[in-house]
């Protein structure tokens, strides 16, 4: 099977358990299709809405709303930076700056050759490391600009 | 039901919103938002005012009307709450109005110059959001954008297509296609209503002017202009002039003035258009072909019907638009009887409608790699286009169109309005069955103003059921109550546009109703005084058949006159 029939074969397992049409299970839908697959892609999209019987610019819209879901699958590397007050106020926001400059990627989205994903998150319950971001669930702690340098270069050569 | 307004007394109705009373009495707030027969959103906030009673401002457009309130309009605090939010609108809109194609026609700017706003005094980033011009038709600016939501509105509520809607939150909102992806892979049917309704220039057509001017000014090209059956009436509002009046002379005269060396009428196609379409349907009745039989003229519906049901191609009539026929006729016809290569003429449509610019370009539109229509122009372009010569309309001399693709009967231009191709298939139908002219040529049932009319007639012992229908909101409800055999429809007229072309994407922008209902009348009027009143009678009609087509669904018209669509992958 290959990766999308894969995806489609558990949408479709998804969609089963949710009959009827409309509004009411589009977010419970969307929610399982991401926690299964990782990521909503156009075709889970396109699948979701034939079966509820909404347009995707709908769905689309009400999907953007939430910062929950993801349009692309995330990278080999999915970097969450904290953004709650405590790390806020610690600097995360250059922290995020850096990290983005690092990587040359916008938070929210996967670079083209799959390593990195950035996404942004509110506090992870780690205030006492503050600024905090997370590698692959690993936390690292007050992180600086200057750290970001290192640890982005340390996965890159981990990579190869 | 008494309301008070501004410490004075005015008769409000049951069911009125504040809104609906203070305009029942002549007087108004600014609004944003709101939309006419569209229940409120009360988005935008534009239309506060205060009410006595009330710690908020409340919003005019949905706060219902009732008995013995006290509401003021214009009241210190709400002219300062509407000017905050005009200054908030301001904060980041692109500082470009002189560049703008909404300039002097923007309800913002006319927004902040009303209420007197003459400096920023709230500086917002500005986000730098791409042009969309993946379209062939819409063109899409989201950084004019001010998320009133009338283009998502119109998209859903009024068409039934919902291609666009708000995505993301907060100030990152924006009104997106599925994925952020191009206005060309959604399934957007190019009907120009959002266009028509936006407040901004934050939506506008797809401009052609370029190349139009270099093919004027091409000594070796042959400029052959022709314009749709509404365009005559609707541009006369572009120019100042009382909605629904005709000027189709001076029409023709400036079009001669900038330098379109042939002008001929799209009316004249529309009489050829039933000539093809009665007798397709009476084949496909007499010989149990694929019923019912839907029109194919607009072409907002051929491509909702290419993305949405393509199980119902087959019911689509052969026929080409009038646009189209019109096209092939310039380049094949015409180029032949003037001895002219099809190459050196350049064809320009004026058209009520955006899609018709999406339909120009299709490939089913060419013959050996030459495409039939090269530009379209829409109403509001072509009236941008005689202030851009300077031409005064008023002191022109009016000036007939050419022949031979330039006279019509009154049928060819009835397509102008929903119902139109209806009344006038029936004209031609009905003299086809009996040999005979219908005693009374009009149908009143046709002409009601409803998004769905349908009847049954009987000619000469066959039973014809027909129904005219406009958005898909309404296609989709006759679609349901045929399958349930509730609906008999055997012939379906189908227009994109709430009332027909006169109500297309490409029209004057107008607010009122009663323009577009001024419109119809014209049409209706012109019928009433015409002295050829049904296709088949149009004496060019029947020359081009003894001269060129032979008959109706003959080779050359197969060749020329029709097509075939094909299912259309669009993130639907
Ligand atoms: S052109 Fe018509 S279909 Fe396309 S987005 Fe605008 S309103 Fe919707
Ligand atoms: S594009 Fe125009 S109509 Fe649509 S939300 Fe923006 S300003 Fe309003
Ligand atoms: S109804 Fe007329 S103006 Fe509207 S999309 Fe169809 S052809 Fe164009
Ligand atoms: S605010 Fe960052 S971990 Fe709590
Ligand atoms: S016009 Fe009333 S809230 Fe927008």
């Amino acid at each position: 099977m290959t990766e999308q029939t894969k995806e489609l074969a558990g949408c479709a397992a998804i969609l089963e358990k949710h009959p009827g049409e409309g509004r009411d299970s589009l977010i419970p839908i969307l929610q399982e299709i991401q926690e299964n697959h990782g990521y909503l892609s156009e075709a889970a999209i396109v699948a979701v809405g034939k079966h509820l019987k909404l347009p995707t610019s709908k769905i689309y819209g009400v999907a953007t709303f939430y910062n929950q879901f993801r349009f692309q699958p995330v990278g080999k590397y999915h970097i969450q930076v904290c953004r709650g007050t405590a790390c806020h106020v610690l600097g995360s926001l250059s922290v995020l700056e850096h990290l983005e400059k690092e990587i040359k990627l916008k938070k929210g989205n996967t670079s083209k050759d799959g390593l990195f994903s950035i996404e942004v998150v509110a506090c992870i319950g780690a205030c006492g490391l503050a600024p905090v971001i997370s590698i692959n669930g690993e936390f690292h702690a007050k992180v600086s600009p200057e750290r970001i340098k290192k640890i982005v270069n340390d996965l890159r050569r981990n990579h190869e | 039901m008494n309301i008070e307004v501004n410490n004075k007394i005015i008769q409000a109705q049951e069911g009125d919103t504040i809104l609906d009373a203070l305009k029942r009495n002549g007087m108004s707030v600014p609004t944003l938002c709101h939309m006419k027969d569209l229940f409120p959103s009360g988005a935008c906030r534009m239309c506060v005012v205060e009410m006595e009673g009330s710690r908020n401002l409340v919003t005019a457009c949905s706060y219902p009307a009732t008995e013995g309130m006290k509401i003021k309009t214009h009241s210190d605090r709400v002219i300062h709450a509407r000017k905050t939010i005009i200054e908030l609108l301001l904060s980041n809109h692109p500082d470009d109005c002189l560049y703008c194609i909404r300039n002097n026609h923007c309800e913002l700017q006319t927004l902040a110059a009303k209420h007197n706003i003459t400096e920023r005094r709230i500086s917002g980033k500005k986000n730098d959001y791409k042009l969309d011009i993946s379209s062939a038709s819409i063109v899409r600016d989201p950084a004019k954008c001010i998320l009133c939501g009338r283009c998502v509105r119109v998209c859903e509520e009024v068409e039934g297509v919902s291609a666009i809607d708000f995505s993301g939150r907060g100030n990152k909102t924006v009104i997106e296609t599925a994925f952020r992806k191009g206005m060309n892979v959604s399934s957007c049917i190019n009907c120009g209503q959002c266009i028509t309704v936006c407040p901004t220039g934050a939506l506008d057509e797809f401009a052609h002017f370029k190349e139009i001017h270099t093919a004027i000014n091409d000594p070796k090209k042959r400029v052959v202009v022709q314009h749709a059956p509404s365009i005559s009436i609707t541009i006369a509002e572009e120019f100042g002039l009382a909605a629904g009046t005709n000027v189709i002379g001076v029409m023709n005269a400036a079009l001669r003035k900038i330098g379109f060396d042939v002008v001929f009428d799209s009316s004249f196609t529309a009489d050829l258009t039933i000539m093809e379409e009665s007798a397709e349907l009476i084949h496909r009745i007499q010989n149990g072909g694929v019923l019912p039989m839907f029109t194919s003229c607009c072409p907002g519906w051929v491509k909702y019907a290419e993305q949405a049901h393509p199980e119902l191609l087959p019911n689509l009539s052969s026929c080409k638009s009038p646009q189209q026929m019109m096209g092939a006729l310039i380049k094949g016809f015409y180029a032949e009887k003037e001895g002219i290569k099809p190459e050196d003429i350049y064809s320009v449509g004026i058209m009520p409608c955006t899609a018709k610019k999406f339909e120009a370009q299709r490939e089913e539109m060419t013959h050996n790699g030459i495409t039939d229509v090269d530009a379209v122009l829409t109403t509001r372009e072509l009236a941008k286009l005689i202030r851009l010569y300077g031409i005064d309309i008023h002191s022109l001399q009016p000036e007939l169109t050419d022949n031979p693709l330039g006279t019509r009967s009154s049928a060819g231009k009835l397509f102008g309005a929903s119902g139109g191709v209806m009344e006038a298939a029936i004209r031609t139908a009905y003299f086809k069955l009996t040999g005979e002219e219908m005693i009374e040529y009009k149908v009143e049932t046709i002409r009601q103003d409803k998004l769905r009319r349908e009847m049954s007639l009987n000619v000469a012992g066959l039973d014809l059921n027909v129904a005219v229908v406009t958005t898909f909101l309404e296609l989709e409800r006759l679609l349901k109550d045929i399958k349930s055999g509730k609906s008999k429809a055997q012939f379906i007229e189908v227009m994109a546009c709430p009332q027909g072309c006169i109500s297309g994407g490409g029209q004057p922008i107008v607010p009122s109703p009663e323009a577009i209902k001024q419109r119809r009348m014209a049409l209706y009027d012109i019928d009433d005084k015409s002295a050829i009143r049904a296709s088949h009678q149009n004496p060019f009609i029947i020359q081009l058949y003894n001269e060129y087509l032979g008959e109706p669904l003959g080779e050359k018209s197969h060749h020329y006159l029709h097509t075939h669509y094909h299912e259309r992958d669009v993130l639907l």
